[in-house]
């Protein structure tokens, strides 16, 4: 909750380096109030987010026809602007990402018949690997914006919005479904229209998860920055300024300069929109949270702190406030609707019911009949059975990785989930670490495994896991962090060490949350594969067999048939995989290990 | 047709909630007119779709049949000029209390001066004045219900509906927001023409209400209906008061269609039983030995006062008591049989072998899982098997409940083992 001025006998004091006596305005006073010194460091802030974000913008809409070359620098004076495209590009996606997910998410929360098809469509979308998204975007955004640099930017923020915005309907999509029934009844009974419960009820109530969420994807998203700005489809390579390309550009001149260059680029720019934006973010969406006490702990950002103390910019709030309220109040939106007065019969609901099953199941038929048509002409048999033998092998690399990885941060999860201290100081880095894009790392294995002549399927293979592996950490230490101090206490009363504590009362407790982080790393892994199975350092060129391999090689290439048929084949295993190993362990988790 | 129209018509209401193989009727033909100027207290266990009337009323849950007239005009939704309170007071946790109070309004499109000036008087009228800027969490349970009732009051309704409105309270915190909801009502500030109250708590309907409608178990619902003609404000230790106490009592322990003959409880397969645990019944015994109770009829509101218990937590236990045999319930009183006070004296194997043949003799479900498992050659079966069967005669929801209930007797009386792990009842002692 943000610190409001204390008041105390009609003066206000501020609890800060400064301390101003001044006497007591109302907030809501409509004389506007004096500007200060924080006013201006803020301003300077918020013009300079201008400036940037117009400057960026601008250059997105270029003239550009394909074939042209877009030449990029090493020089690190370059960087900083690079650094600010792709931070759009990526501001842009997950504003999209947003919009989609309150349009989506709701629909299939309100709706039961578009529930059962949105949520299985999501789960499949889900697995498909970002750079088969690219192949389908690039052709077609090219086409839309002829002539323009804005066909190649949409179809790298089309890309980027891909690899970040399912998780956030499926949060938005839980929440909504989750909304406690009395909730429901009193925006019910007072009459409030459909459009005044999403902005009162709905959005504040998913809005703790979807934040976290959204910083998920922003993390998750960097990882694929490089594939998505330096765009290799189809023979052709457009190369959009940014920080990925420059990377990419950086990895095939073997330049180790500038791969260092790149690093402290992005360490200071997620550095910033994490101080910037997420932290007063996080530190705001605490009030919505849903619970019944106030939490001891509460978020603090130094932002929110300097934009508290000014004067001017936090009479811009009051006037934001009052402009949300005339939004969520707009008499169009919320004309009430008449309830029908003709009672549907059971007859005429069952007809719909049976008219829109047959749809959907047409459209099935439809589908996996052009597909079968479209890859008859164009897969053999052969590619089937490589395809399936690659996807074998890259999800035993899965398994296995996600193993060695438990092995590892189970027992240092635990250690700091026990100590609320250490994981206060520990948690924003982790945080900062898994926002960090492994694929930097690259280079240096690719060298490694070049000089020391290590095998390649083996050695490859922990890239995978390099940027999804906190999330095993993260949800380990949220569980161990769960367990009663009472039942630790009573363990230690009862002289309960070693094996026996770890099998009585550790595993049994992180469990439910080891499971969710394990589901969620081998999800990245395998859509991590991509990138990961295929890396390269100047003239070193590292392939190991597998299917993310198989889906790059081709995505290069530009075969659309081999692209579909490792994107099919790689959600046919995410999706038999999550069947028969995950959700049965999840079942178990939730029914068995639950702490009640 | 009355040449007077009553403020709230329900004609011939009938819900029932669709479970896989049956519906299961909750309401049956239920008529009930409400008029100006009364306050009418639904009382009934829970259960007995009290709360599912309410909502029908308030337009949230669509009955299967019938109607229901407010104002003359069938309700089809929520309607204006009706307000509602919750028993889990239902605030949305992230705005304000002035916020929440001019929710209401909001929802009518009133512009944001006057639903200021609106609230603000509201939040004066339940004496919440000062907290107008505090997040509801910041409040204790009985503010938080002030800032419900404000918001109800608000939207100036001439129908206020509220559903266990302090059940979630402290019994001083209750007491005191009993009064001003009475000192509310009497004063005439407001426009409200009717209050209709659920409970369960038969002195807070005494104290209340004008008219009391004592709910059945269903689906045969209303019971009686009991006109409370005792001038407000009203003191619950008045012989008045008690006597009408006492005589609610006696109407909600009558005998109901399970019962036959000599007040002896008997009860099917499929009957849902209390959910009881058997602590609760040895404690209730442990009680009911002690000399002043052991061998008489004991009036249950005594007790009820005595144990500091409420019907909801009180009547579940008689039933099970009647059903195994070890007590005669009738009239608002309570009696130990000969078999209730051997079980009240036993130790504790001694008791459960009690407990273990009157539960066998008594309550059908157990002796027929006892059977299955006794005819079964490994002596097994899955609890699914008579989920499955149970859900023949109740909701999946009471099923599931009944069950876990029977299995909690069953391993106390030793008549059957369960593993919680894999769902199964076998003859097996766990090793």
């Amino acid at each position: 909750m943000p610190r409001q001025p204390v008041v105390t006998n009609g003066f206000t004091v501020y609890s800060g380096p400064i301390m101003a006596l001044r006497t007591y305005t109302k907030n809501e006073a409509t004389n506007w109030p004096v500007p200060n010194y924080w006013d201006l460091i803020a301003l300077c802030i918020i013009f300079g987010l201008i400036v940037l974000v117009a400057w960026g913008g601008a250059q997105m809409d270029r003239p550009y026809n394909v074939g042209q070359t877009i030449t990029l620098s090493l020089n690190p004076s370059h960087l900083p602007m690079y650094a600010v495209r792709t931070v759009l590009r990526m501001f842009i996606a997950l504003f999209c990402s947003l919009i989609f997910t309150f349009c989506i998410g709701t629909w299939a929360a309100k709706n039961k018949k578009a529930e059962r098809i949105i949520i299985p469509i999501i789960d499949v979308l889900q697995s498909v690997p970002v750079l088969s998204f690219l192949a389908i975007g690039v052709p077609l955004f090219i086409a839309l914006f002829k002539g323009s640099l804005m066909g190649p930017e949409c179809a790298a923020i089309f890309a980027i919005f891909t690899s970040q915005v399912w998780n956030m309907v499926l949060s938005f999509y839980q929440s909504m479904s989750s909304i406690p029934k009395d909730l429901r009844e009193a925006t019910a009974i007072f009459q409030l229209s459909a459009w005044q419960r999403f902005w009162r009820l709905e959005i504040p109530y998913a809005m703790p998860g979807l934040l976290w969420n959204m910083m998920m994807s922003m993390s998750g998203s960097w990882f694929f920055v490089t594939a998505c700005e330096a765009i290799s489809i189809a023979h052709q390579t457009i190369t959009l300024p940014g920080v990925g390309s420059y990377i990419a550009l950086a990895i095939t001149h073997a330049d180790k300069a500038a791969i260092v260059y790149a690093i402290i680029t992005m360490l200071i720019v997620i550095f910033l929109y994490d101080q910037c934006l997420f932290r007063p973010l996080v530190q705001w969406s605490e009030k919505f949270k849903f619970e019944e006490v106030l939490s001891e702990r509460i978020s603090r950002s130094w932002v929110v702190n300097l934009f508290q103390r000014t004067h001017v910019l936090r009479h811009f709030g009051t006037v934001f406030t009052t402009f949300f309220d005339s939004f969520v109040n707009i008499k169009p939106l919320n004309r009430h609707k008449k309830v029908s007065v003709i009672k549907k019969s059971d007859l005429h609901r069952k007809v719909t019911t049976a008219i829109t099953n047959i749809i959907i199941t047409a459209l099935l038929i439809y589908a996996v009949y052009l597909i079968e048509q479209y890859l008859q002409h164009t897969v053999t048999w052969h590619d089937i059975l490589k395809t399936l033998e690659l996807g074998g092998i890259t999800a035993i690399r899965v398994i296995v990785l996600i193993f060695l990885c438990s092995l590892i941060w189970v027992p240092v999860g635990v250690w700091i989930g026990f100590r609320p201290r250490v994981a206060a100081t520990i948690q924003p880095i982790i945080q900062f670490l898994a926002a960090f894009p492994m694929n930097l790392l690259f280079p240096v294995v690719a060298m490694w495994i070049v000089k020391y002549k290590l095998n390649i399927n083996i050695w490859v293979s922990p890239l995978m896991v390099l940027g999804t592996q906190w999330y095993i950490l993260f949800n380990v230490i949220a569980g161990a962090s769960t367990i009663p101090e009472e039942l630790r206490l009573v363990t230690r009363n009862l002289g309960v060490k070693g094996l026996v504590r770890w099998k009585r009362l550790i595993l049994p407790g992180i469990f439910p949350f080891f499971v969710t982080g394990a589901i969620t790393a081998a999800g990245g892994a395998w859509n991590a594969s991509i990138i990961a199975e295929a890396i390269s350092w100047g003239n070193i060129k590292l392939t190991a067999a597998g299917l993310g391999a198989y889906i790059t090689h081709f995505s290069r290439l530009g075969n659309f048939p081999q692209i579909a048929l490792g994107t099919i084949m790689m959600c046919l295993f995410v999706l038999v995989i999550n069947r028969i190993i995950w959700r049965p362990l999840y079942n178990l988790a939730t029914e068995r290990f639950r702490a009640e | 047709m009355n040449n007077k129209q009553p403020l709230i018509d329900i004609k011939n209401i009938k819900k029932s909630f669709k479970t896989d193989r049956q519906d299961l009727l909750v309401l049956d033909n239920l008529n009930l007119q409400l008029e100006d100027g009364e306050i009418v207290a639904l009382l009934g266990k829970s259960g007995s779709g009290k709360s599912t009337l309410l909502r029908i009323i308030g337009g949230l849950v669509k009955p299967t049949s019938g109607e229901v007239l407010i104002r003359g005009e069938e309700v089809r939704g929520p309607v204006p000029g009706l307000a509602m309170v919750f028993q889990s007071f239902a605030l949305l946790p992230w705005i304000t209390v002035l916020q929440n109070v001019e929710l209401g309004l909001e929802a009518q499109g009133i512009a944001k001066n006057e639903r200021r000036a609106r609230a603000l008087k509201a939040i004066d009228m339940v004496g919440l004045d000062g907290f107008e800027s505090a997040y509801p969490k910041e409040l204790s349970g009985g503010m938080r219900q002030r800032v419900g009732l404000a918001r109800a009051l608000v939207i100036d309704p001439d129908i206020l509906l509220m559903d266990e409105p302090f059940s979630a309270l402290d019994v001083l915190t209750a007491d005191n927001l009993r009064g001003d909801l009475i000192d509310l009502w009497n004063s005439k500030e407001t426009n409200i023409k009717n209050i209709l109250l659920v409970t369960h708590n038969i002195e807070e309907a005494v104290l209340l209400a004008d008219r009391i409608i004592v709910f059945g178990p269903s689906p045969k619902n209303i019971r009686a209906e009991v006109k409370v003609d005792l001038p407000q404000p009203r003191q619950d230790d008045e012989t008045k008061f008690r006597k009408l106490v006492d005589h609610i009592y006696t109407l909600m322990t009558m005998p109901d269609e399970t019962t036959y003959g000599y007040g002896l409880k008997i009860i099917d397969l499929g009957y849902r039983l209390p959910k009881v645990e058997v602590s609760e019944v040895t404690g209730f015994m442990d009680m009911m030995k002690e000399d002043e109770y052991r061998d008489r009829k004991v009036d249950l509101p005594e007790l009820a006062d005595e144990f500091s218990m409420e019907i909801d937590d009180l009547f579940p236990i008689t039933e099970i008591l009647e059903i195994l045999r070890f007590a005669r319930v009738s009239q608002g009183d309570i009696e130990l049989s000969p078999a209730g006070r051997t079980f009240a004296d036993a130790d504790i194997l001694e008791r459960k072998k009690i407990f273990a043949k009157n539960l066998l003799n008594h309550v059908p479900l157990a002796r027929h899982i006892r059977r299955v498992l006794d005819e079964r050659p490994g002596h097994r079966a899955s609890e699914d098997r008579f989920l499955r069967e149970l859900e023949d005669y109740l909701s999946e929801e009471a099923a599931e409940e009944t069950l876990e209930t029977v299995i909690e007797w069953g391993r106390y009386a030793e008549i059957f083992a369960y593993d919680y792990n894999n769902g199964q009842l076998s003859l097996e002692n766990p090793n």
